[in-house]
């Protein structure tokens, strides 16, 4: 059977749910004659926060994009849990609707009701600026509004792209924490694709490197979550040698872990 | 005194260091303020006609050739109080209302599906380009030929004018939205039909109100030429009845409406602007 559209129909589908949000097995993708990725197996389970490392063009942006169902498998078979929303690297906010209308994008016409989008603002602390225009909004205050859009569908499945990538360090620590308190709440599937290992060891449960077309590493963070345990240290210090960072680098990055972050490479 | 500011000083120009004064900042002066910027445009218009009105009463301007302002006004006096006037300007109006309402609304349709859809734009983009090189006023004779003397050449000449500015616009105005948006609209559930209606056309509306500005102007530059054909009422009729025909003071007090049209057209789609595009003042002011 074709693999995109075993990706299809899952989504159209009313999934139960007890699936896992996410399930590929043997998916394979390339550009031309570039291979990205095969054989890579990955399952996200309901609740579980999962990050994705990997350097700039190693394919982890079109892994999360074809789990979008924006892009197709060239072979392999997965499925998704529907509902799935995203958060984008920018804010994707449509300029000429206000803010609630911007927050509503995912509902069908007739369930776009002012009340809820409120309720959703509110939780990402933005209940008074439902009223505004995009434009007029910062770059954290939009990914918020973003990110409220992407929750009001209550998704089994939540896919960001780098949606911190855009922001400066103190709002960036700032939607980290919120994120991660909105997703403990609402428990979907949620895969974050970034290149910033900080970001994935304070962020998920379980960090993947994709590396030479493979996952090369899938480790569970556990204690290491705190930055300044020994276990945080060491853990950093073996994504960034997974990503190809030498060690000296790493040492750098990992004592400078509170000040902005440790990127691996910077986005093309 | 070691460390103070003084000592510092000295010490930083014997050893020739080059020093950079911080600038303070000045006390507040007064400026000239003009209620708005508004009046200040008319400044330079006001001192032309002045001039002009100097140098006729002067003796310095022969009538024959160019008539005083005053004169133009008093003409355009006369034929308002005959009523000519009025039904002159409600002739002019209807012709270029019905030419442009024909030619934007082709032009908005093509615009939007050809912006939209690839085939549209292969099956007529090509075409509609090559159109557009063509100057309106070459086909004059031809419509006159097809559609004889009476409204419809007219019309039509103001429509064909019109379609193009309208057509680009909007072609253009569309195919810039941004496509990251209608892909994450895309992502979230939202039908091509829902894009289209609610997140396409609207982003496009600023570029398409461009389009629509252009075409009044072009619609009323149509006029001029289309009202030269057999025309027995309009403005452009007015500048070239025979009677009136060796009267400068009647044919500048044409062009002068023209332009006061053309202005009041402006305005009007500028307000019009203002208000069903609040979001998009919000884009330039924040840009700016």
């Amino acid at each position: 059977m074709n693999a995109p559209s075993a990706l299809a129909h899952a989504c159209a589908d009313e999934a139960p749910p007890a699936v896992d949000p996410v399930v590929l097995r043997g998916a394979t993708k390339g550009f031309g004659p570039r291979i990205l990725f095969e054989g890579v197996d990955l399952r996200i389970r309901r609740g579980e926060f999962v990050a994705l490392l990997g350097a700039s063009g190693s394919g982890k942006t079109t892994l999360l994009r074809i789990l979008l169902g924006l892009d197709t498998l060239d072979a392999g078979a997965g499925a998704v849990a529907a509902p799935r929303s995203a958060v984008f690297q920018e804010p994707r906010l449509v300029p000429s609707q206000t803010v609630w209308r911007n927050v509503l994008m995912g509902l069908p016409w007739r369930a776009q009701r002012r009340r809820r989008a409120l309720g959703a603002l509110e939780e990402v602390g933005l209940g008074a600026h439902a009223d505004a225009w995009p434009v007029t909004l910062s770059g954290g205050e939009a990914q918020r509004v973003a990110l409220a859009r992407a929750l009001i569908l209550e998704p089994a499945l939540l896919l960001l792209d780098e949606p911190f990538a855009a922001l400066d360090a103190l709002t960036r620590l700032r939607m980290q924490d919120l994120v991660r308190r909105l997703c403990a709440r609402y428990r979907p599937g949620t895969l974050i694709v970034t290149h910033d290992v900080d970001e994935a060891v304070r962020l998920a449960d379980r960090v993947l490197v994709l590396r030479d077309r493979r996952l090369t590493l899938d480790v569970a963070v556990g204690a290491a979550q705190d930055p300044a345990s020994a276990a945080g240290a060491r853990l950093r210090a073996r994504l960034l040698a997974e990503l190809g960072v030498a060690p000296d680098d790493a040492g750098i990055a990992a004592r400078g872990s509170t000040a902005p972050r440790a990127a691996v490479a910077g986005r093309a | 005194m070691p460390g103070s500011i003084g000592d510092r000083h000295v010490i930083s120009s014997s050893a020739a260091a080059i020093v950079v004064p911080l600038r303070l900042t000045p006390p507040p002066r007064r400026r000239w303020r003009l209620a708005g910027h508004g009046p200040v445009r008319f400044v330079l218009p006001a001192l032309v006609l002045a001039a002009w009105q100097l140098a006729s009463s002067l003796g310095l301007i022969n009538p024959r050739t160019l008539e005083s302002p005053a004169a133009v006004l008093e003409a355009l006096v006369e034929l308002a109080a005959s009523g000519v006037l009025l039904d002159s300007l409600a002739a002019s109006f209807q012709r270029a209302a019905a030419g442009f309402l024909i030619g934007g609304g082709i032009g908005l349709g093509l615009g939007v599906v050809a912006g939209m859809s690839r085939i549209g734009e292969y099956t007529y983009d090509a075409l509609l380009q090559m159109l557009r090189m063509v100057p309106f006023l070459a086909v004059i004779p031809l419509f006159v030929i097809w559609f004889g003397v009476d409204e419809r050449p007219k019309i039509l000449l103001i429509a064909l004018a019109c379609i193009f500015p309208v057509y680009l616009n909007t072609f253009s105005g569309v195919r810039h939205v941004d496509p990251k948006i209608v892909e994450a609209a895309t992502v979230f559930g939202m039908s091509r039909l829902a894009i289209a209606t609610r997140i396409v056309m609207p982003l496009a509306l600023p570029s398409i109100m461009v389009g629509l500005r252009y075409g009044m102007g072009v619609a009323l530059l149509s006029l001029v030429a289309a009202e030269q054909v057999n025309a027995t009422s309009g403005i452009g009729y007015l500048a070239l009845n025979p009677r009136a025909s060796l009267r400068t003071d009647i044919i500048i007090g044409v062009v002068v409406l023209y332009s006061v049209l053309g202005l009041l057209v402006d305005l009007l789609i500028r307000q019009v602007q203002a208000w069903i595009l609040p979001w998009h003042r919000t884009v330039l002011e924040t840009a700016r």
